[in-house]
């Protein structure tokens, strides 16, 4: 068979690569929400080493953060299984 | 005679056990050879397929399917099925089809094979779980269903509860004045007084945060109530409500109407003109105005995906921790009972996560729109 009829055989069936690449898509999406909730956490905790008083803010502004960096990776997630389920 | 029996019992006894081999061992080929494309529950599927519709009841466990009939809308609430006996409550349809109303009970579809008065509700296919008209042509108006579904049953429990239990905590404060709150007061009042302080006030402002409190406090405790409802395995709770999609959209465009409506004179001229980016920006190309523009538009949406998303993720991992019990089971049963513990163990844990979830997005979803407000709001300081 030509090189051409070998391609066309191959990518008559793509969805099986179509899922890889949203699971994929899922993990590095996780991957960036990770690293960013951490950088969160790690400032949070130096800042309430520095000034112990300051708890009740620094608790509240770090949730607002990482729920902010988590809404972000969950729109990634929504894309990714709407590629696995529609 | 006699001797030739024994000879001929002994050859003909082997040659009995020899025959279910070939049987079997045919069937063996032609399965491998049918092959690279089985999935494991397509293949236990064919042997009740000629049972049709009452064979899928019975055949091997689907985890896809079970999660997606947990997490998304149905015209029906399944409460619970012991055995054979199913206690499943069919709920009112009503529908809007060519200038007329139809009111039925979702039990005259049995399921999705009946079809009732020229609608069907077909279980398979692109439209899977949608009213349609049987036989529709091109042309023919839509059917609009404004039917009692489980999500919009278990949304009018939720504010029924909610109305019961905050008439009677207003009730309450107004019998006991200047007396010490007691009770489901007692319960609220820290709750109402860190939405006011913590919200309402230092995003919004001292003086205009108290038309916006009635919102935020129903915004708050409606999303916090649907959350914990929805972790409870059994009626009223196990309703998907704050993970249906169509839910949070609402509650976000209410918020953007909210900011739309009450944004004053600085906020528009801000979107329009916004201070502090070179002209060449605005001018010729209006790039800034259209970049301001869509950010208008992609903050309530991303409300909106933020708490759906949340909410069916944890739904979607609690309920794949259920259904290893039930894949591992279906191999083996020992091996069903041992992964249960660490299932159970891993559940536990999940709820938990759940439940600090549920009161962070409310939290987040109220906090966001109280910032929203006090963003359209904001008086620009004099220098």
């Amino acid at each position: 068979m030509t090189l051409l009829a070998i391609i066309l055989q191959v990518a008559a069936n793509l969805v099986p690569i179509a899922k890889m690449g949203a699971g994929l898509g899922a993990g590095i999406a996780v991957i960036g929400a990770g690293i960013g909730i951490g950088k969160i956490g790690s400032s949070a905790l130096e800042s309430i080493a520095r000034q112990p008083e300051a708890v009740g803010d620094i608790r509240s502004n770090m949730i607002i953060a990482a729920a902010l960096v988590e809404g972000v990776a969950f729109a990634a997630i929504v894309v990714c299984l709407l590629i696995l389920f529609i | 005679m006699r001797r030739q029996i024994p000879v001929l019992s002994r050859f003909s006894f082997r040659a009995v056990l020899l025959i279910p081999f070939f049987l079997f061992s045919h069937g063996l080929t032609s399965f491998a050879s049918a092959g690279e494309n089985i999935k494991l529950v397509e293949a236990n599927d064919s042997v009740f397929a000629k049972n049709g519709h009452l064979g899928k009841k019975t055949s091997s466990f689907n985890p896809g399917d079970m999660i997606m009939e947990h997490v998304v809308d149905n015209h029906e609430w399944h409460i619970l099925e012991i055995g054979h006996f199913e206690l499943k409550v069919p709920l009112p349809v009503i529908l809007y089809y060519n200038g007329k109303f139809f009111i039925f009970s979702s039990s005259r579809f049995h399921n999705g094979e009946n079809s009732y008065l020229g609608f069907s509700l077909p279980m398979e296919g692109p439209d899977k779980g949608k009213i349609t008209r049987i036989a529709a042509v091109p042309g023919d108006p839509g059917v609009y269903d404004f039917s009692i579904t489980k999500t919009v049953l278990a949304i009018i429990i939720s504010a029924l509860i909610m109305l019961l239990v905050f008439v009677s905590v207003a009730k309450a404060y107004t019998r006991n004045r200047n007396k010490a709150p007691r009770g489901m007061q007692s319960l609220l009042e820290p709750v109402i007084l860190f939405i006011r302080d913590d919200i309402a006030k230092s995003s919004i402002g001292e003086k205009k945060y108290e038309k916006f409190m009635p919102y935020l406090l129903t915004i708050f405790f409606f999303i916090l109530l649907n959350n914990i409802l929805g972790l409870v395995p059994i009626f009223p709770g196990g309703a998907n409500v704050t993970g249906n999609i169509a839910v949070t959209m609402v509650m976000a465009v209410f918020t953007f109407i909210l900011t739309t409506v009450n944004g004053n004179k600085h906020y528009w001229v801000d979107i329009v003109n916004t201070p502090g980016v070179p002209w060449w920006l605005k001018l010729p190309v209006p790039l800034m105005p259209v970049i301001e523009i869509i950010g208008i538009i992609t903050k309530p949406v991303v409300l909106m995906i933020r708490l759906f998303a949340n909410m069916t993720a944890g739904h979607i991992i609690a309920l794949g921790f259920v259904s290893l019990i039930f894949i591992f089971g279906a191999m083996n049963v020992a091996l069903g009972y041992g992964v249960s513990v660490v299932s159970v163990a891993f559940m536990i844990f999940m709820n938990l996560l759940e439940l600090l979830v549920a009161f962070i997005q409310a939290y987040v979803f109220t906090l966001l729109s109280a910032l929203y407000f006090g963003l359209a709001m904001t008086e620009p300081e004099h220098h």
